[in-house]
Formats: C-alpha cells, sequence, structure tokens
C-alpha cells in the first residue's frame, strides 16, 4: 500500500474507534465482501480499554477514591470526547483534571480535580529532564547585598498545585494501599513536586510557600518574592523556606537579575 | 504579579545564613551519611514528603492492553462511588455518596 492510500484508510477506519452511534467503516470488509463488524469491534475495544487503562495508570489515587467501577465510567466517557493527540501514551489525559472538574456525577467530591492534578504532576515531573539541583554552596557565594537581585531556574521536573481543598493529603492516602483515615478535605494545601535525582518527592508547601516558589519560578527575584509571600502568608518564614527549596531540589542555578 | 515591599538583601542575607545552617547541620561526611541524610531530609524538611509511588512508573503503553477486558460498550453506567471516597468529609458533614446521583 503506498503512503497516501495508508492515511486515506487510516481516514475512514479511524473515525468509528471512540464512537459507538457510528456503523463499522465501509473499508472493512471480510472475505467475499462480507461485513467484519465483530473483527472491527475487537478495534474499538482495544483502544477503548488501552485508553482507559492508560488514565487509571495515570491517576492510580483517583481510581481508588473512586472506585473501578465509576473510574472506568467517568474514564470512558473522557476518552470519547478528547482522544489522544500525541502518540507517547505517557502524555494521554492531561485534560483529565479539568474533565472530572465538570462531570456531573463527580460534583460530591470537590477535591477530586485537584488530587488528579498532583498526580499529573507526579508524571510529568517524573518524565522531566533530568538537571542537577541548585546547591546550598553556590548560595552562599553570593555577595550578601546583591542577594534580593538573585533570580533562580526552576527544575525541569519542578511543579506547584496549588488547592483549596486538602488534596494532597487525599492523594498521599490513596497513592498507597494502606485503609485510609478520615480526612477533613476542607483544610487548603499546596503542593510541591520535585525530583532532584531519580525519584519523584511531594512535599506540602508551608504558608506562602506557593507564592514564593511560583514567584521565583516566573523569575522574579529574590527579594520581590519573599516580598509576594509575606503579603499572601504574615508569617511566611524565608529562611524555611530557602532551606525547603534547596532540600527539595526545587531549583537548578541562580543568576543576578535586572538591576531594580 | 509584583510585591509591593520587597525584601531587602539585608533581611534576606540573614534568612539565607539561616537556612544555610539548617542545611549544613544535615550536611553529610560520608557517602553513605550523605545518602543518609538525603533520604531524612526528605522526610523531615517542609513538612511532610512522601515518596511518590506508581506501579506504572514510567507511565502506560508497553504492554498490549485490553486484550481481555471488554469495555467499549458498557451500556450499563456506573455512576456509584465505591472507594476510599465515603472516609474524605467536607464541613456540613458532607462526603461522597455512595448513591448514585
Amino acid at each position: 500500500m503506498r503512503p497516501e492510500a495508508g492515511l486515506c484508510f487510516a481516514a475512514s477506519f479511524a473515525p468509528a474507534l471512540l464512537d459507538p452511534a457510528r456503523g463499522t467503516p465501509e473499508v472493512v470488509t471480510g472475505p467475499h465482501g462480507k461485513g467484519a463488524s465483530r473483527r472491527y469491534d475487537v478495534y474499538r475495544n482495544n483502544v477503548t480499554v488501552s485508553l482507559i487503562d492508560a488514565l487509571a495508570a495515570v491517576y492510580p489515587a483517583v481510581q481508588r477514591i473512586t472506585g473501578a467501577e465509576f473510574f472506568r465510567a467517568m474514564a470512558r466517557f473522557h476518552v470519547r470526547s478528547n482522544p489522544p493527540t500525541s502518540p507517547l501514551l505517557f502524555e494521554y489525559g492531561h485534560s483529565f483534571p479539568q474533565f472530572i472538574e465538570a462531570y456531573e456525577h463527580a460534583q460530591t467530591m470537590p477535591w477530586l480535580a485537584d488530587v488528579a492534578r498532583i498526580e499529573r504532576a507526579w508524571l510529568d515531573g517524573y518524565h522531566a529532564r533530568d538537571a542537577a539541583p541548585l546547591s546550598a554552596a553556590s548560595l552562599s557565594s553570593i555577595a550578601p547585598e546583591r542577594l534580593a537581585e538573585i533570580v533562580l531556574t526552576p527544575h525541569p521536573a519542578m511543579r506547584i498545585v496549588r488547592s483549596p481543598f486538602a488534596a494532597l493529603t487525599i492523594f498521599a492516602a490513596n497513592r498507597d494501599e494502606a485503609p485510609s483515615a478520615r480526612i477533613d478535605a476542607s483544610i487548603a494545601e499546596d503542593a510541591l513536586i520535585t525530583r532532584p535525582d531519580f525519584e519523584v518527592a511531594v512535599r506540602h508547601l508551608p504558608p506562602g510557600g506557593a507564592v514564593f516558589a511560583c514567584c521565583l519560578a516566573s523569575g522574579q527575584p529574590l527579594g520581590e518574592a519573599a516580598g509576594a509571600a509575606l503579603e499572601a502568608a504574615a508569617d511566611f518564614d524565608i529562611a524555611t523556606n530557602i532551606a525547603g527549596l534547596i532540600a527539595a531540589g526545587a531549583f537548578t542555578s541562580h543568576a543576578l537579575g535586572d538591576a531594580r | 504579579m509584583s510585591a509591593k515591599h520587597a525584601v531587602t538583601s539585608l533581611v534576606l542575607a540573614g534568612a539565607l545564613s539561616t537556612a544555610l545552617a539548617t542545611l549544613a547541620a544535615a550536611g553529610p561526611l560520608t557517602k553513605a551519611e550523605g545518602e543518609a541524610a538525603v533520604a531524612a531530609k526528605k522526610e523531615k524538611c517542609f513538612g511532610v514528603a512522601l515518596k511518590g509511588q506508581n506501579d506504572c512508573a514510567a507511565g502506560p503503553g508497553t504492554t498490549c492492553q485490553g486484550t481481555s477486558t471488554i469495555d467499549f460498550q458498557g451500556n450499563a453506567w456506573k455512576f456509584v462511588q465505591g472507594g476510599t471516597c465515603t472516609s474524605i468529609e467536607l464541613p456540613g458533614g458532607k462526603k461522597g455518596s455512595l448513591k448514585p446521583v
């Protein structure tokens, strides 16, 4: 088959794979021109199941929270309305948290989308480019009077997820098999996801910590980032947060920003 | 977002030296101690840290999945939440419902 002919075949073969309302494509036939609907259904099933399984692999805590049947039904709706856009399956499902947020039957679990966002950040952090984290020693070499001006480069794996709910506690309690105790979902939590070496680590950020880290990650100088964090949380502790971000491997390097 | 009150270098210098002292206190002497310290820091600094877990850590899609599960037709939609959601509470006594909504 010539390449153009292959593309043409795919264009008529593929659209019904995720759409049960469509019949078997006419290009699919058995011997002697017989219909081949059951054979085509094997493809339909495998496409659907593999994408649902992909979501279950990326979002195991969400599945544990909802139960497998609920999860698979929700995932099936998502798969049908959001087919993959990349041939890399680990990239599939970026829009799933947003989908969960709007999903009618998940409205009793308003924290669920943020749990999914943490799981997505976990996998993105896992697959992010390697980079050596910023060392404490390199910071001590900066002239003290220039400290407010330095800007930091975020580590490729660093992610921040802010939630008005206890999404991080819920995430942590559902990423292993241990029975989960009662959780008060109403406590807002900020999560920091990093991978300084080979293991993804997820941490709670203290008050103001998310604003601080986000400002730094967006290129604001240290002095401004600390000021913004203090405005967000009066009890923001600069030393604890600098030490925490270095220990977590959230940044890779520093430079002197434009003098302001 | 620009802060109205940027923190000065002087204040930052004090905070940084405290931060570096904190980090140095857990500083390693040998490779083994270094690894232990790194592992320990993950647990004690900055609130609770946890190792991420994912059975399919490298991402899904490496096997031919789905050949034995029939999940395409699924006309009997399952809307009943059956997992750990009942242990997660919101103010007002609301929690995940076990009933179809």
